[in-house]
This record gives C-alpha cells, sequence and structure tokens, in this order.
C-alpha cells in the first residue's frame, strides 16, 4: 500500500536520506529502528509529504506523494499521524481536538464527529476526559488521546514517531497497549521507536537506518536474532543489554 | 494657582468632552489602520519569499528608528510640498500613526504567530487540513493569546501617544485641557484631570485584558 523508491534528501548540505526503499503492505506492522539522526523521522514525515523529497518516489495507496498533482490534505486526511510531542491543540478540549480534522476536512457534521470521538476515546481508555484541556493530562494520556485523533479521520495507515520517547517510563505501556490493540485490529502500521520489546512483538518487519540509508529490511524474526549487518548487531547490542 | 473648585471642573466638561472624541476616534482609526498594515507587513515578513521579507523587514528597521514626532512632521510640513496642498493636521498625524504603528504592531504579531511550536502546524497539516485552516484554528488562536499582553501595552502606548497632535494644532483631550487651563487660569486643575482620567483609561483596559486572559488561559 506504501512503496517507498530510492529516496534521498538533503537539508542544504546535510544529506539526511540516502536512496531509501521499501514497501509496506495492507495490515503490515513495520517498526523502524536505528541510532539518533539516521533519518527515520525524516523518513516517515516524507510519507505523508511533510517533508519533500529531493530524488526518489514515494506512492500511498497509488497515489504519488510528490507529485505536483496531488491534493496533499486530501491525501494526509487518509494517513494518521502521532507525534513525539503529542501536538494536541492546547486551546482545545479533548473533544474538540478529536472533532476539528473530521469536521473541517472531511465536512463531517458536528453531531457525528462527536458520536465517533467518543467511541474512539472509549477504545484508548480515555472516554471520562472528553471535555478536559490538555494540560491537564499526563503525557501517557495526552498520547492516547492523539492516536484517538489520528484514527478520527478513518485513516488506511497510522505513521507513529517515536510515540513514546517523551513519556515517563511508567506511561509507555498504556501507549504501547493502545497501539498493540490496534495493530491486532489489522491497521497498517509504520512506528519509529526505540521500543524493541514492541518491535519483537507486534512487528511483522524491522528497517533499520543508519546515517540517513536503510542499512536493513528483515522480518521481525530475523532482524533480532540474526541482524544481516554489523551495524545493526552492534546497535542491538548496545539498546537490549541495558 | 486656584483652590480645587468641583463645579469649575464640571464645567469645562463639554469642552474636554469634544478633546476626548477626537482622543478616541485618533486612537480607533489609528489602532484599526496599524493592526491591518501590522498583519498584512507580519505575513510579509515570514514569507519564504526572501525578497518580500527583507522589504517589509526594512521597511518595519527604519520606521522603529525614527520618532514618531517626525513621521507627523513629514506629513505636515513635507508631503503638502510634494502634493502641492496642505494635508491638514488630522490627517498627517493619522498618517503618521498609522505607518508608525503597524511596524511595532508587525513585530508583536510576527512574534506571536513564531512563539506556536511549528509541531502544531505540522499535526495539522498531517490531519488533513489545509494551511490556511491550519493557520486559522490552531496556529492564529494560539499566537492571539500569547500577544494580547503586548497588543494592550501598544494600543496603550498610542492612546497616550496621540497626545502629539498638539504640535500640529489638532484640539484632542490634553489640548482642550491646556487651552481651557491657560484661558482659565487653572492648568494646576486641569493637569491633575487629565492625568487622572488617562490613568483610569489605562487601569480599565488593562484589567478586562488580564480578566480576558484569565478566561482563556489553559
Amino acid at each position: 500500500m506504501i512503496t517507498v523508491e530510492n529516496v534521498s534528501k538533503s537539508y542544504g548540505a546535510t544529506r539526511v536520506l540516502t536512496d531509501c526503499s521499501t514497501a509496506v503492505a495492507r495490515g503490515e506492522i513495520v517498526v523502524v529502528c536505528g541510532p539518533s539522526g539516521s533519518g527515520k523521522s525524516t523518513l516517515i514525515k516524507c510519507i505523508n509529504g511533510l517533508e519533500p523529497i529531493d530524488a526518489g518516489r514515494i506512492v500511498v495507496d497509488g497515489t504519488s506523494v510528490a507529485d505536483r498533482e496531488t491534493n496533499l490534505p486530501k491525501l494526509r486526511a487518509r494517513i494518521g499521524m502521532v507525534f513525539q510531542t503529542f501536538e494536541l491543540y492546547p486551546h482545545m478540549t479533548v473533544t474538540e481536538n478529536i472533532t476539528l480534522a473530521p469536521i473541517k476536512a472531511l465536512k463531517r457534521t458536528r453531531a457525528e464527529a462527536v458520536k465517533r470521538a467518543n467511541t474512539l476515546l472509549e477504545r484508548v481508555g480515555m472516554h471520562d476526559y472528553a471535555d478536559r484541556y490538555p494540560a491537564n493530562l499526563s503525557g501517557g494520556q495526552q498520547q492516547r488521546v492523539a492516536i484517538a485523533r489520528a484514527l478520527a479521520m478513518d485513516p488506511i495507515a497510522m505513521l507513529f514517531d517515536e510515540p513514546t520517547s517523551a513519556l515517563d517510563p511508567e506511561m509507555i505501556n498504556e501507549v504501547l497497549d493502545v497501539m498493540t490493540a490496534l495493530a491486532q485490529d489489522g491497521m497498517t502500521m509504520i512506528v519509529v521507536t526505540h521500543e524493541m520489546g514492541f518491535a519483537r512483538r507486534v512487528a511483522d518487519r524491522v528497517v533499520f537506518m543508519d546515517q540517513g540509508r536503510i542499512v536493513e529490511d528483515s522480518p521481525t524474526q530475523n532482524f533480532f536474532e540474526q541482524p544481516a549487518s554489523d551495524r545493526a548487531r552492534l546497535f542491538l547490542s548496545k539498546i537490549l543489554h541495558h | 494657582m486656584t483652590h480645587f473648585d468641583l463645579a469649575y471642573v464640571v464645567s469645562t466638561l463639554p469642552l474636554l468632552w469634544d478633546g476626548m472624541q477626537t482622543t478616541a476616534l485618533l486612537t480607533v482609526i489609528s489602532l484599526a489602520g496599524g493592526l491591518a498594515l501590522g498583519m498584512m507587513l507580519a505575513v510579509l515578513r515570514l514569507s519564504r519569499l526572501r525578497l518580500v521579507a527583507l522589504a517589509a523587514a526594512t521597511y518595519v528597521n527604519l520606521i522603529r528608528a525614527l520618532p514618531l514626532l517626525l513621521l507627523i512632521f513629514w506629513f505636515y510640513f513635507l508631503v503638502p510640498l510634494l502634493v502641492g496642498r496642505p494635508v491638514g493636521g488630522y490627517t498627517a498625524a493619522l498618517i503618521g500613526f498609522v505607518l508608525f504603528e503597524g511596524a511595532y504592531f508587525c513585530e508583536i504579531i510576527r512574534s506571536g504567530i513564531q512563539s506556536v511550536r511549528r509541531g502544531q502546524i505540522m499535526a495539522g497539516l498531517a490531519s488533513g487540513l489545509t494551511y490556511g485552516q491550519t493557520m486559522r484554528s490552531i496556529v492564529l488562536p494560539q499566537a492571539l493569546r500569547n500577544m494580547l499582553p503586548m497588543l494592550l501595552t501598544e494600543s496603550i502606548n498610542l492612546f497616550k501617544g496621540t497626545a502629539l497632535v498638539y504640535v500640529v494644532g489638532v484640539r484632542d483631550f490634553l489640548t482642550a485641557a491646556s487651552v481651557t487651563g491657560t484661558r482659565d487660569n487653572t492648568l494646576v486643575e486641569m493637569y491633575i484631570l487629565v492625568a487622572l482620567v488617562y490613568f483610569l483609561l489605562c487601569l480599565a483596559a488593562s484589567l478586562s485584558v488580564s480578566r480576558l486572559q484569565r478566561r482563556y488561559a489553559v
């Protein structure tokens, strides 16, 4: 459903992505990992066109992202995204956060949007907080609301950009549990994360990046048991033994 | 100096009220014009087109480096030489205020917009909103709240600053009081009254804005 072909990108003189290619099938869960600065976040921001690419091609459900004719808002409305820093809108309640885009971009009625929001809040265990403001929620609660907000657009795929990196340790699991449930429901997901436990349990495939290149792209079991590259082996040894 | 005479002060009120209306009108028009110009300049300064941003920045820096009084003099004394007929004190002052406040409001609005985290724009765009919708629903409401105190301070400065029209012969509140005080030899009463009125109006404005802010605080 999502194909990334030979994508390269630079910020000025700094190369951030070099000739990256991979593909994600419908219902597949792909974890993207690698050291900081390896281009993971940039890569998934290219998928919904938040970051423009310099070379190559990204196709989402038959639509080429970088194509001039592509209606980016329309495309982005079909791909959910969850950020490291949650990015809930601080001046809106939880319900308003979730209903904004469905009302504005999908032209749903407020009543429809609120009904859907309630269902989703129930699903992420936040239905008691519908009228709260983000500032009154913990990090884990905010991130669960952010997931509900992304789901409110009925996306065909979800992108997670280090969704648990900004969380206190005791809140990480409540977010991972929601993501695991989502995966079990068959959602197509690309997850940038350092949570190797989650990757092992949930991912179908692991993409390992280093210095802007995709170094390894293998089924989860292979990646953890016999990584092909030295770089991935070194990364795993550092991240798993602490 | 005469003793403070309430009946006398009351008798001067109609004249002072005329002056206050002029002051209020000058403030409102300059505020509206300055905000509109400032908004436009802020958008230009944030433009991705280098030349456009540079032109707006040059204007802002130039204007902010000049005394307001000089701007008013330009339009009062120099522009008539160019256009061949007098501009009039009122118009000259208004143009001066709008051009001057536009530069200050530009900076306030620009910093307000920039105070909103970039991630908020990303989140809006990622959810399928257009850039315009993201600005209207997500960025501007937050920016406005952040810049409210600065906008108020600048508006109060403008309100007090309109007293400068004295020099081009427009009869605002302060001028009306001066004229009355000089005529009746009551400058002490008049200047105390003027100070009191300015103080109370500015205090009321401050209080109402901090109330507004508390209501919309997150």
